[in-house]
């Protein structure tokens, strides 16, 4: 019999009656991250149906989406003047389910508000080994750690408030083993990047995927979470990395993590979670990124993606490929380096950690964002917030000429009142390019932090190794 | 829930690959906290000009589009976020099943607790839908069957249990709460507790 694999092991641990033939398993959630906007009807559900939250004590509450970033003194009170009506009516709806059920809600004014992906890592609810769902996709951030988070719908949001389980058959598992160094000005957002390029938005349709190998062990767990958070956009529920070293130390002293000898004894059971040399998997694929270059997007969904020094593709006759690029007005056959750039977006759950804001800050500082240039920067929750102004990044940024904002999901999906204008060109470290994705009529071009904050001062799309020096370096021969 | 054991209906055509949620309702419709009236943001930005008049090649605009419930779509239809309103909005106008070449995981999973099927066929069956809109097409899901005309039948595979909660109306829950006794014994058996609190 060969061995387990990560996502075998969490699996097992978490059954609580079998699937057969007939019925899918009951399969038990340790964590259940909820926001504002994917709960209201499954809270309504439990009115009508006089349930109770079954465990408020495995919640982790917040809002993000449809809060407004507007950078004011007091979000609380200053609500009805920075927000439209209706995300405004949906927070307070959020104030009022979590009191009526008796869950702990970090709302405005708690130094734990922010992305529902950012927070829980952040104060130590996310841990390896763990099953985490949330009503929103990029649950998959969580698997960073070792754990298994994947998104539902309010259905299931409503199985799993009233009985932390939910009916799940068995997925499959894929292995993607990735090698080599990454060269500078190059990282993890390009590494998911070019992978969902090359297996596609459909690759990982059915599976749950482990990210393996010694370039995956030499990131940071920031970097992990990018990897993870993307993992969704190839199809895949779930992305999972093995605990290791940088896990633990990540973890270590956060709130939330077991104390004392529990400490100890968490920490070998989270390191015996890897993946036993013999396990295997239903699909392997290998990718590797020595000759990595950052990645941009062209197209509306984030497999339409290129090396920034190549051409956009020739669609020949894919009708859904040339929609795609004629609502990007862009051309086959032609660069996207160049392009004129409207608004700079980072952020999201994605790109809006402390690792993400110094490297904006590295390629901003001394510089200016071009005067036709909107950029807006926002930080992933409020402790990101505060420890980058600790660290001085915000007079960085303002004084490039950025927009510093409050903590939320902001421009990532155009359900607040950032939002892109009709036509308007945004580079943005999120997640999805999908049509109007952030603001009816606007285009979206994925790409990293770095490459965003090359393409602000620019003001028009850039190879952010040009300005970290790079290029100029190789070409002189100064770097390999 | 309405049960659906057939379905016999001309089909829709949406043929664009890789349709994702927010296409079937943009996020800026998500601000509701109520199931009804999701419907009126159904594909808005692909169905209703900037002063909300329908655009009349959008397939789902067509006058005999209206009383048809099954959709041919794309290959990965539903992909992108988790919100359910994708479902709902479609279920609300009218339409019961999805045929496709592929269907993504959580849409798949939000249609199947909505009374809405989705059904993946294969490649060959997928195109001659694709290339024949408004055949009169029928899903039967006691059988687990589309029959096209002329007499052809393809089979599909579906979750056995959703497919049972379909055909009798019922919804997932009540499962997961008369396995309550399982969970508590589960939860007392554990080698370490999930409480945020300790």
């Amino acid at each position: 019999m060969s061995g387990k694999s990560l996502f075998e092991k969490v699996w097992e641990d978490h059954v609580v009656i079998p699937e057969t033939e007939d019925t899918p398993a009951v399969f038990y959630i340790d964590l259940h991250i909820i926001h504002e906007v994917t709960t209201p009807q499954a809270f309504n559900m439990l009115r009508e149906t006089g349930l109770p939250v079954a465990h408020p004590d495995q919640i982790l509450a917040t809002m993000d989406h449809s809060t407004p970033t507007v950078p004011v003194e007091n979000l609380e009170e200053s609500l009805d003047a920075v927000s439209d009506p209706e995300p405004a009516k949906q927070i307070r709806a959020m104030v009022k389910n979590c009191e009526d059920f008796g869950i702990e809600l970090h709302g405005f004014g708690s130094e734990h508000r922010g992305i529902v992906h950012v927070i829980g890592p952040e104060i130590g609810a996310t841990q390896p080994g763990k099953t985490i769902v949330c009503g929103d996709s990029h649950s998959s951030t969580h698997g960073a750690f070792g754990a298994m988070g994947f998104g539902i719908g309010a259905t299931m949001v409503g199985h799993v408030l009233a009985t932390q389980c939910l009916l799940m058959r068995k997925p499959k598992s894929m292995a993607v083993n990735i090698s080599g160094e990454f060269k500078p000005g190059v990282g993890a957002k390009d590494l998911i990047l070019a992978l969902i390029g090359k297996i596609g938005v459909d690759g990982g349709t059915g599976h749950v995927i482990e990210y393996r190998g010694e370039t995956i062990r030499n990131l940071n767990m920031e970097e992990r979470m990018t990897i993870c958070n993307m993992t969704i956009e190839a199809g895949a529920g779930a992305g999972m990395i093995a605990p290791d070293d940088t896990t633990i130390e990540y973890l270590r002293g956060r709130e939330k993590v077991p104390q004392g000898a529990d400490w100890d004894s968490a920490v070998e059971r989270w390191l015996a979670l890897a993946s036993d040399p013999d396990a295997t998997y239903d699909k392997q694929v290998d990718f590797d990124v020595s000759e990595l270059e950052p990645q941009v997007t062209y197209g509306t969904n984030p497999g339409m993606v290129v090396p920034i020094s190549k051409r956009v593709p020739n669609p020949g006759d894919n009708l859904s490929f040339k929609k795609s690029i004629q609502y990007m007005q862009v051309e086959a056959d032609k660069p996207m380096l160049g392009t004129k750039v409207d608004v700079v977006f980072v952020g999201s759950c994605t790109n809006s950690r402390m690792t993400d804001l110094r490297a904006v800050a590295k390629i901003l500082d001394g510089n200016k964002v071009a005067d036709s240039v909107r950029m807006l920067i926002v930080p992933g929750s409020e402790a990101v917030k505060k420890k980058a102004e600790q660290e001085g990044l915000h007079i960085i940024f303002t004084a490039a000429g950025a927009e510093w904002r409050e903590a939320g999901c902001s421009m990532c999906l155009g359900m607040n009142s950032d939002k892109l204008g009709k036509g308007q060109l945004c580079v943005s470290t999120s997640n999805r390019n999908f049509e109007g994705r952030q603001g009816p009529g606007g285009r979206t071009v994925l790409a990293s932090p770095e490459t965003a904050a090359a393409s602000a001062i620019a003001g028009v799309i850039a190879d952010p190794r040009e300005i970290l020096g790079e290029l100029h370096d190789q070409a002189n021969g100064k770097v390999n | 829930m309405e049960k659906i054991t057939q379905l016999t209906s001309a089909t829709i055509v949406l043929a664009i690959d890789d349709v994702d949620t927010d296409q079937i309702v943009p996020a800026r419709f998500l601000t509701t906290t109520e199931r009804e009236g999701i419907g009126a943001a159904l594909f808005a930005d692909w169905r209703l000009d900037k002063d909300g008049n329908e655009i009349a090649d959008f397939p789902l605009n067509a006058p005999e589009a209206r009383n048809r419930k099954i959709l041919v779509a794309g290959r990965n239809f539903g992909c992108g976020s988790s919100r359910e309103h994708a479902p709902w909005a479609i279920h609300d106008f009218g339409i019961r099943a999805i045929i496709s070449s592929e269907i993504a995981d959580i849409f798949r999973n939000n249609s199947l607790n909505n009374g809405l099927l989705p059904v993946v066929v294969d490649e060959s069956t997928h195109q001659w839908l694709l290339s024949n809109p408004g055949a009169e097409v029928t899903v039967d899901l006691e059988a687990c069957e589309v029959r096209l005309p002329e007499g052809k039948t393809v089979s599909f595979a579906i979750e056995p249990f959703a497919r049972h909660c379909i055909m009798e109306g019922i919804d997932q829950m009540g499962f997961l709460l008369q396995s309550r006794d399982n969970i508590e014994a589960f939860e007392n058996n554990r080698p370490w507790n999930p409480s945020l609190n300790v």
